[in-house]
């Protein structure tokens, strides 16, 4: 999907030109659509601002409408010292795209990355300009490929802009001038100027509506792997993330919503928390319970002693086998919907010389972001209303907040600080702003920090759905594949977030990596049974990988079954243009797969698209007689077309390899009496620094596309080990998490 | 009133005995680089010093600690970065960075202890959860802030 350029909507009827020859009509032109020029609109902005003062702001976020600092794009603030404020959209949890994005702006911009800070752009101006950073929307591993284009516009616009200012000066035409590193000069003249000196004059032209940007074969900071912007004040602890917010007098609320998820609650008995220390407000709301206090730990200590009693209503006896009841019954159903259907799968796999079967299975799995959901909201006297909150998607905080609020988004301001994680959790549901917002609604003038305890985190996540697969497939005499049948039971995100997204009864992320698989089997059929238990689910880290583990663990039970070598067998079923091959082989060629390796330990091969990426992987394990799995190397290869910071995309690897042995070795929740059962990291284990595996990276990026990182690592990783792990034991996980028992010798 | 030497300074506070340091330190001091995670001594982002000693701050009551030496992030390194943090600076050790400011105490003390440390000292010593999996850039980091890292392959290649 193209996104509209921002340049391009405010410049429509306007020709396009730098010739300094017009530089009397370019200083009528840089106009906003409400008629002001970007100058007096910053102005207007801080005024109107009145009660959306940034002052409490995160010490990060360069503070808009600073003295004298210019905007030339919507994406590029210039200071009068030559620092360069680099307007950021899209959130930052930790996946870089903060300094990929300020990478592309300031690599067309041709500023000094010295100079270079980045700033969050406001969702209040954002609204008030019209959507003028484009979506905010932060997942889908889209931050960097899906506002590439219009940002590194932003930086070329301002670049052209700051150079004409220039060449007016002077008298001089602009190709004439060159400029590096924010200095242009005019070498035949010998003169030279600096951004911060023309940014002014600068502002007062229309962005160019033709911009040409550079080939990525030319970058001198996108492409490189210059350090993040956000680390130094992470390790000097700074208080940068949503639970770090402070206001004037500030208090702080911890909640109970029902176990039960979609419970109410039914009476409330506060008396003796009440009477506790610091508590300032019990609130009660149809679905959850909140004190408010003058410390969060009184708050969340008085919590535990108000009793709730609670309207379970429908789902109290909910439980992991009636979910998979639900689940079999879906499969078992002749009129599923076809969400990929290509030849004739009965008939071939009647006349099939060989019909292999498998089922596959895996639990509901939290985001467990380190950061626990949070959201602070001050209703202030002036009638405006402003929020801070940890949100991988601020336009839905805005939305949220003003729905719950009543008060029209013009008159919010969202902050959005640095996330403890995100991995979808902080996107679309914005459950804790409507809470956050909710609980200072009933303390108007008073700003309130809410912050979920560990236990409520667990217990009220969107989980990644559980899921129940059955794949049939038949092979010829030869060991080709002929046909392949899946059926997929599985809840769908977006009937719960997005239902309009659902098309003739399929979800995407419900099928994905079979409806869109790259291996030409000449008879596919995929049906899908939409089931949708109580519990929430959500776009957790790379929505629909089972699937990715499903097929890659299956495609390795079949090239067993025909007797051949997996990766070969896999290439035999991609084209030769395939991308997927491409990575297949980089894969395997640096982990030298077939070479030889120390005794009792074994190679397994994976590989799987999305996110706009093409990824594979390898990895060596060992397993012990008495079960133990070891995992000694994972080669990682991905082709996302381009790279903008080589170093981030290795961190993103080893997130998700990381956070992709959770689920293989440790994280499962169990469902009973309609409630999830764990609640905490005892019994919801996070892989820990012993788990760690060494990792390699290896980035094949082909050009010509935008792929994500965020995401794409983890596909692969858990068929490689489990494939590896077959190839040890003889043993087959199909059900995860993996549990000692299965691979104990028998 | 309870008094504690947070930092070299001394903080008169108004709580219970039985407030956790992590709260006192949040809430009262306003000192916001400890961070809550899990509250039951799981996962160490609320990780401080007292006496030295890496301590999981959530689940120390107030009234243990009076009269002991607290350092927390805010006051690790007397001026600018520590030679953990100059190390977790140059290996892009942090992703989110909410787990970090734990990770950096818990690692500044296994350092001033240990200062040419193992892989086992680390395995044993770095026991601090990590939603993002920054684990491998950790143990590098502190080979590197010991000065003992060798010049080991890249972690990424480009092929
Ligand atoms: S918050 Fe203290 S160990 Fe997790
Ligand atoms: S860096 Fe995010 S939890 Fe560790």
């Amino acid at each position: 999907m193209k996104k509209t350029s921002s340049l391009a909507m405010r410049n429509s009827d306007q020709r396009s030109s730098f010739d300094p020859s017009e530089p009397a009509t370019g200083l009528n032109r840089g106009r906003t659509e409400g008629g002001m020029n970007r100058r007096e609109f910053l102005k207007a902005s801080a005024a109107a601002g009145g009660g959306l003062s940034l002052q409490f702001s995160f010490p990060l976020l360069a503070k808009p409408g600073a003295a004298q600092a210019t905007e030339v794009t919507a994406w590029v603030v210039i200071h009068p010292d030559e620092t360069v404020a680099i307007r950021i959209a899209r959130s930052e949890m930790g996946q870089g795209t903060m300094t990929a994005l300020a990478q592309l702006v300031a690599e067309e911009l041709e500023c000094d990355w010295g100079k270079v800070k980045a700033e969050f752009a406001s969702p209040n101006e954002h609204v008030r300009r019209k959507r003028i950073w484009g979506s905010m929307s932060t997942g889908g591993s889209a931050g960097v490929r899906a506002s590439q284009d219009y940002v590194r516009k932003g930086g070329a616009a301002a670049r052209h802009m700051l150079v004409t200012a220039a060449a007016v000066e002077w008298g001089v035409p602009t190709y004439e001038c060159k400029v590096e590193k924010g200095v242009i000069t005019h070498p035949e003249t010998r003169r030279s100027t600096t951004y911060g000196k023309v940014a002014a004059k600068a502002a007062t032209y229309a962005p160019p509506k033709d911009i040409t940007l550079k080939d990525p074969k030319d970058w001198k900071i996108a492409g490189k792997p210059v350090k993040r912007l956000d680390i130094p004040d992470k390790v000097l602890g700074k208080p940068v993330f949503g639970v770090d917010a402070k206001v004037p007098g500030m208090l702080h609320a911890s909640i109970a919503q029902c176990p039960v998820f979609g419970g109410k609650v039914k009476s409330v008995d506060s008396a003796a928390a009440e009477k506790m220390r610091g508590v300032k407000k019990i609130v009660r709301e149809e679905n959850f319970v909140a004190v408010v206090a003058d410390n969060w730990w009184r708050a969340d200590q008085a919590l535990k002693q108000v009793k709730i009693e609670w309207d379970a209503g429908a789902n109290g006896n909910v439980s992991d086998e009636s979910i998979d009841k639900l689940f079999r019954e879906g499969l078992a159903a002749t009129n599923l919907p076809d969400a990929r259907k290509m030849g004739d799968t009965a008939t071939a796999l009647a006349s099939a010389a060989k019909v292999i079967e498998a089922e596959y299975s895996s639990p509901y799995l939290n985001h467990a972001t380190m950061e626990p959901q949070t959201c602070t909201a001050w209703f202030k006297p002036d009638g405006t209303l402003e929020v801070w909150t940890s949100t991988q998607n601020a336009e839905a905080s805005m939305a949220a907040a003003s729905e719950v609020a009543g008060i029209p988004q013009e008159k919010i301001e969202v902050h959005k600080p640095m996330l403890g994680g995100g991995f979808g959790r902080r996107g679309a549901p914005q459950d804790f702003v409507r809470q956050g917002v909710a609980i200072a609604k009933q303390m108007p003038g008073t700003p309130v920090k809410m912050m979920w305890n560990r236990e409520e985190d667990m217990q009220h996540g969107f989980y990644r759905p559980a899921s129940l697969v059955q794949m049939k497939a038949g092979l010829d005499k030869d060991g080709n594949v002929v046909a392949l049948h899946t059926k997929i039971a599985c809840p769908s995100i977006l009937a719960l977030v997005r239902p309009e997204g659902i098309q003739k009864g399929i979800d995407f992320s419900a099928v994905r990596s079979f409806n869109d698989m790259t291996y030409t089997i000449p008879n596919q059929q995929v049906d899908y049974a939409m089931k949708n238990p109580h519990v929430p689910v959500g776009f957790w880290r790379a929505p629909g990988l089972q699937n990715a583990h499903y097929r890659e663990c299956f495609i390795d039970e079949l090239a067993h079954a025909a007797g051949k070598e997996p990766l070969a067998f896999r290439l035999t079923m991609m084209k030769p243009d395939d991308k997927n091959r491409r990575v297949l082989e980089a894969a395997a060629k640096a982990a030298n797969w077939g070479s030889p390796l120390p005794a009792g330990v074994f190679r397994g091969i994976a590989q799987a698209d999305g996110f706009g990426s093409f990824s594979a992987m390898v990895a060596e394990v060992s397993v012990s007689a008495a079960g133990e799995l070891k995992i000694h190397r994972i080669v990682f290869a991905i082709d996302s077309g381009h790279v903008v910071n080589p170093d981030t995309c290795a961190a993103q690897a080893e997130s998700n390899v990381v956070y992709g042995l959770g689920a293989l070795l440790y994280q499962a929740h169990k469902v009973k009496d309609g409630r999830i059962q764990e609640s905490n990291f005892h019994d919801f284990p996070l892989p820990k620094l012993t788990d760690m595996p060494k990792v390699e990276t290896v980035l094949v990026p082909s050009g010509g596309f935008w792929g994500g990182h965020g995401e794409p690592g983890i596909l692969a990783l858990t068929p490689a080990i489990c494939n590896a792990i077959f190839a040890a034991t003889g043993k087959r996980i199909r059900t995860l998490p993996l549990k000692v028992e299965d691979l104990k010798k028998a | 009133m309870i008094t504690l030497q947070v930092n070299g300074k001394t903080l008169d506070l108004n709580v219970e005995p039985d407030m956790p340091l992590l709260w006192a330190l949040r809430d009262e001091a306003g000192m916001l680089g400890t961070k809550y995670g899990c509250g039951i001594a799981q996962c160490g982002a609320c990780t401080v010093h007292v006496e030295g000693e890496p301590v999981r701050s959530c689940v120390m009551p107030v009234s243990a600690v009076v009269g002991k030496k607290i350092t927390t992030i805010e006051g690790i390194s007397a001026k600018g970065m520590n030679a953990v943090q100059k190390a977790w600076v140059e290996h892009e050790v942090p992703q989110c960075g909410y787990c970090q400011t734990g990770m950096i105490m818990a690692a500044t003390a296994l350092l001033a202890k240990k200062p040419k440390p193992t892989d086992k000292d680390i395995d044993e010593a770095m026991t601090n959860l990590c939603r993002c999996g920054t684990y491998a850039r950790v143990r590098k980091a502190i080979h590197a802030a010991a000065g003992q890292l060798n010049k080991a392959a890249p972690a990424v290649k480009k092929a």
